[in-house]
């Protein structure tokens, strides 16, 4: 009887999970048959009218048949769990080609953002990051750099004067002779900063600009050491296939100078209206330290050689980002500033 | 440098495509800037010889004429021309002509057919300095040695290619038509072919016409004086003007013309006196006397002072030395006697003269580059040559030499080794003399002997480049440094970079703006008139005056900046620069202080004061300064800036003791001035002293083990009790457990007494030892409302 009663309770129970509910009508389902008012328990209630030699048998099957309907109650459970979550997430499918959330975030200028490569880049050759004053001693800017007065070379830089003995740098070389003054070789820098020259505003020209100076001095120093270094820095700044080209030329403060050309990317050396037909643009000016500028700085030129060069910012930002235009730079409109 | 090609021909046989030249001479160091071929732009236009010229049927001021250009049949031609006839040989321009104002194309003129134009001098980009016999007004009637049907560029001599070059300012002897031969006969290993010149000359004693002094002789090394009488003045040949023109020197007459050829070709300027213009026959080489003036060639009255030297006669400077000549000193049509002079003055000298005098000429530019004394014995000769040549007069054979150049010939020892060692390189040893060789050096001995016209050669570094740039500088191989070396950031350069970075996370945009600014700037920010940063580095020759001063503080061009993208109609902006200022020390042979900034400017969006307090707040957080104070500027701020500011919306940051940065809201007349119809903000934060503070070492807290206790109060009190001094009192009355005060709300209005404010903060509490019970927190809050009631605030 009592077996046929258990029996009845789990066809029951498998009945009625066979129906579609709700995790509450589950769980009424659960109390229902389980609970401790539950049906189970009140037939099970009944154990002791039976005769003792069957009360195992019958708390067997009653076991079984509890662990079963249990069973079949935690799965319907998981079952209706999965569903609701699928419903869920399908309820929260969102155009995910709507406009993302926006922070301002800000840039560096472009001039700027250069600077920090070539900083990098020289970082990692070992090079330190040295200073100067912009307002300077027309002795580092010129004389010290074998310029005495009225040399002819300093036509090419027109100059910004604030007394006879002071004005505003017109190159970054200046620094080179406040480090040499102060450090012994072996000497790696680079120097960086505005310099100034008396030049009107155009596409091309600004009174004041930036440069990055490297000045590299220590025993056994070559010329070859000079090209090597300069054509590392293209390949980092331009990629592997930079190419470059020096000329002779005349820089008061290195012996033997060049100036550096760089291969037209627009044409690959052929020549176009980029670089005016040459297959090379100017980059800018290197050499080797003059012997008299080492002197100068009490460097002994027989026992240290050096190498030197500069290079305009601007320039290398506007070819970079392809500015056509220097006055852009400077006039920091938000919608130029923030390309970048 | 302008060189005719025509002319280099004389001196060195180069047969290289125009292009080919211009590329190995760059590459060698003789820069070339480009190339004109002359009258290039000149096509298909021809000599003429006028058959017949009738009148036109329907016009009264026009001609028709029957023209042979070399072919078959003659062509007809209209022309208004009325200096042409028949049998008159003209340049005529063809159907389908260009010249340099245009096409010419065959067609009716007023009914007749015209194949063509005759040409005047002005079409074919000539002028009566070209053909010093043609009619500047009517066609070009050719007196040249030509016949119908010649191309017009080789009858007229316009087929020459001019050569621009840049030469640096080390190489005076190139800027020569004999200093550019030479080093191409180097780079193209051809034979330099010069010739030392000679005249024949008539005989005569020099000293009756002359007497020459040096009373200078440091800065006149040497001084040749020439006499040639019998001058017979006339225009000279057209081989000797295309040459002139082609390098871009104006033909004028034989004699005035042999000087500017004689410069061009030797590089040594020359000048030529007329005898009867020098008093006495005297020439004097001395220091102008106080008070001198003389009127130069242009016409312009100079005035002189003792530091310059001059030419003078008995009584009077006649020419400025080296720079130009005076007035009458200059070749007239009835000069009779001429003394031609080639003299050597010092450089450094030559150039002060001329740059006082606002004027350099073709003669400063060279000797201010400094030359060779040695240089002025053969350029008068080629003079006296050419006056020979010319027939334009007789030199007197002899001339006055005064001679006090002590500069003795350079001397370089031959290193090979060295220079290899120096140049990465392994040049043969007899290469390296090759090289010398051919850009006339001796090698000798171990010793390099520098030929006296390069005078910039003094050391081994000078030879390495020598060899250098014949060897190929691109023919040197590249090598890594090598060696270990130690680089890194200095503090200032790590400290400029986080603030970078900081300040781009914060949304702002990073400007760049020029130091120097117009001292009317300071006028714009309102800065008070006895400001110590009115005192600013001057620009003893700006550009301008927006240009004019050094800044002394960056607030200005960050106004300037904002007004700017305000009238681009962007609507809103965050911007921020690092940069300098320029601080004088009052003596302006010192170098001023140059602190650097941090500048932070914004509008739009309807930020506030408390975004750019956010924003310097965030920032200082960032840089691991998070104990900064902020608070209303009193009678010691520090910026004088403080005056842009709206005076109830602008606070000063300080870090230990130390004023470091100013923020607030633009004053409304300072927006006023700059144009901005919106509140606009600004922050300035002092790089350099901010460096000079140590911000904490970041430590770690252990990570809290007890529940914390929240607790929200809210206060009334008067209006003008600042938050942060609540905020303080209130940090204090808690005590060692206070771990978090957050304010959450300032409200005036309704339901609070006018001139009193609520405020609301909410208090958490910690303990590290145990749980907090709520007698502990209540406790904390009695001392609150204790220390608060000192202030008549009250807990609500």
């Amino acid at each position: 009887m009592i077996n046929q009663d258990l029996q009845d309770i789990e066809r029951r129970a498998k009945e009625e999970l066979e129906k579609d509910q709700s995790a509450a009508e589950l769980e009424n389902l659960r109390v229902r048959f389980l609970g401790k008012k539950g049906e189970l328990t009140a037939i099970l209630k009944q154990m002791s009218t039976l005769p003792p030699e069957e009360r195992p048998v019958v708390g067997q099957l009653a076991n079984r048949i509890r662990a079963n309907i249990e069973q079949a109650i935690s799965a319907r459970g998981a079952e209706i769990l999965a569903i609701s979550a699928a419903k869920k997430l399908h309820d929260e499918k969102l155009d995910v080609t709507l406009p993302g959330h926006h922070h301002d975030i800000g840039n560096l200028h472009p001039i700027n953002s250069v600077l920090h490569e070539v900083e990098e880049i020289f970082l990692g050759m070992g090079f330190s990051i040295a200073e100067g004053p912009e307002v300077e001693y027309d002795y580092y800017n010129f004389e010290a750099l074998n310029l005495p007065p009225d040399h002819p070379a300093r036509d090419t830089q027109d100059t910004f004067y604030i007394s006879d003995k002071v004005l505003l740098r017109t190159q970054t070389s200046a620094i080179q002779i406040r480090v040499m003054e102060n450090h012994k070789p072996p000497i790696r820098v680079i120097a960086s900063g505005r310099v100034y020259r008396s030049d009107a505003v155009d596409a091309t020209h600004s009174p004041i600009f930036n440069q990055v100076e490297a000045l590299v001095v220590d025993k056994g120093i070559t010329m070859g050491d000079l090209i090597g270094t300069l054509e590392l820095l293209m390949k980092r700044l331009y990629g592997e296939d930079a190419k470059i080209r020096l000329r002779p030329h005349h820089f008061p403060f290195t012996e033997p100078s060049a100036e550096v050309d760089i291969q037209c990317f627009n044409c690959g050396g052929k020549g176009c209206s980029m670089c005016k037909g040459e297959g090379y643009v100017e980059l800018l000016g290197a050499g080797m330290v003059h012997p008299k500028v080492l002197e100068t700085c009490g460097i002994d030129s027989t026992v240290y050689s050096g190498f030197a060069f500069g290079l305009g910012l601007e320039r290398i930002a506007m070819r970079k980002y392809g500015i056509n235009d220097m006055r852009l730079l400077y006039e920091n409109d938000l919608r130029f500033l923030e390309q970048f | 440098m302008d060189l005719s090609m025509k002319w280099l021909h004389d001196y060195v046989d180069v047969d290289e495509p125009i292009k080919n030249f211009c590329y190995d001479m760059t590459m060698t160091g003789s820069k070339v800037e480009g190339y004109e071929e002359e009258g290039s732009k000149i096509t298909n236009t021809v000599v003429g010889k006028i058959l017949s010229k009738g009148k036109h049927e329907n016009a009264d001021a026009l001609f028709v004429c029957s023209v042979d250009i070399g072919n078959d049949e003659p062509v007809q031609i209209v022309t208004n021309a009325k200096n042409v006839k028949e049998g008159d040989l003209v340049p005529v321009a063809l159907d389908g002509a260009s010249l340099p104002e245009g096409k010419i194309k065959k067609g009716k003129i007023r009914g007749v057919e015209s194949y063509g134009m005759f040409c005047g001098l002005d079409t074919l980009g000539l002028t009566t300095h070209d053909f010093p016999y043609a009619d500047p007004e009517g066609v070009f009637v050719l007196e040249e040695d030509c016949k119908p049907g010649d191309d017009i560029h080789t009858a007229i001599g316009l087929d020459d290619t001019t050569v621009e070059f840049e030469i640096t300012s080390n190489r005076a002897d190139c800027l020569s038509v004999l200093g550019l031969a030479r080093e191409a006969a180097a780079t193209f290993n051809k034979p330099f072919n010069y010739k030392y010149p000679e005249y024949k000359g008539v005989e005569d004693d020099i000293n009756k016409y002359l007497d020459v002094k040096v009373e200078n002789q440091e800065l006149c090394h040497r001084y040749i004086g020439g006499v040639v009488k019998n001058i017979r003045i006339a225009p000279s040949p057209r081989w000797l003007r295309e040459r002139l023109r082609a390098s871009g020197v104006r033909p004028i007459n034989n004699l005035v013309d042999i000087t500017n050829y004689v410069m061009l070709e030797y590089g040594q300027p020359m000048h030529a006196f007329d005898i009867k213009y020098l008093e006495g026959g005297k020439i004097r080489v001395r220091n102008a006397v106080s008070g001198e003036s003389i009127t130069t060639l242009d016409g312009v009255v100079r005035e002189l002072s003792p530091e310059m030297l001059v030419i003078a006669d008995e009584k009077k400077p006649v020419a400025v030395a080296g720079v130009m000549g005076g007035e009458y000193s200059g070749i007239m049509d009835d000069t009779e006697t001429v003394v031609f002079e080639s003299a050597c003055f010092d450089g450094a000298s030559v150039r002060r003269t001329a740059k006082k005098l606002g004027m350099r000429t073709e003669s400063s530019a060279r000797f201010e580059k400094g030359l060779d004394a040695h240089g002025c014995m053969p350029a008068i000769l080629r003079a006296f040559e050419l006056c020979e040549l010319l027939d334009c007069g007789d030199p007197i054979r002899g001339l006055i030499d005064c001679d006090y150049n002590t500069k003795p010939q350079s001397t370089v020892p031959f290193d090979p080794d060295w220079t290899n060692k120096f140049l990465g390189t392994n040049i043969p040893a007899e290469d390296m003399i090759k090289y010398l060789e051919k850009l006339e050096f001796e090698v000798k001995d171990g010793i390099i002997y520098a030929p006296s016209f390069r005078i910039d050669i003094e050391s081994k570094a000078d030879i390495a480049e020598e060899i250098a740039r014949f060897y190929g500088y691109n023919n040197i191989e590249g090598t890594i440094l090598t060696g270990v070396a130690d680089a890194q950031r200095t503090p200032k350069q790590k400290l400029v970079i986080n603030v970078e970075n900081a300040c781009t996370a914060l949304g702002f945009n990073q400007i760049n703006t020029f130091a120097f600014i117009s001292p009317k700037y300071y006028d714009k920010i309102m800065l008070p008139e006895k400001s110590k940063l009115r005192n600013c580095v001057v620009i003893t020759n700006p550009l301008g005056e927006d240009t004019s001063v050094m800044r002394t503080t960056i607030m200005p061009s960050m106004c300037e900046t904002l007004a700017r993208n305000y009238n681009y109609r962007n609507p809103k902006a965050k911007l921020f620069e690092v940069g300098n200022e320029y601080i004088p020390t009052g003596n302006i042979d010192e170098l001023p202080s140059e602190p650097l900034r941090l500048a932070l400017g914004m509008y739009g969006d309807n930020c506030d004061f408390y975004d750019i307090k956010g924003a310097v707040e965030d920032l200082m957080s960032s840089l691991g300064y998070d104990n900064c104070e902020y608070a209303a500027p009193d009678a010691d701020c520090i910026f004088d800036e403080v005056t842009a500011f709206h005076p109830g919306r602008v606070a000063v940051m300080t870090y230990e003791g130390k004023q470091l940065a100013i923020l607030g809201e633009l004053h409304p007349a300072v927006l006023q001035n700059y144009g901005i119809d919106t509140r606009a903000y600004f922050a300035k934060v002092n790089i350099t002293e901010l460096l000079e503070t140590v911000a904490p070492e970041k430590t770690y807290k252990p990570l809290p083990k007890y529940p914390a206790i929240s607790r929200d109060i809210a206060l009334v009190c008067d209006d003008e009790i600042p938050v942060a001094t609540l905020e303080k009192m209130i940090s204090e009355a808690v005590g060692l457990n206070l771990e978090k005060i957050t304010l959450f709300d300032v409200y005036k209005g309704k339901q609070i007494v006018s001139g009193k404010k609520s405020v609301a903060f909410s208090i958490v509490m910690r303990s590290h030892d145990g749980t907090l019970t709520d007698e502990q927190a209540d406790a904390a809050l009695k001392r609150v409302r204790k220390a608060l009631a000192t202030i008549g605030a009250e807990i609500r």
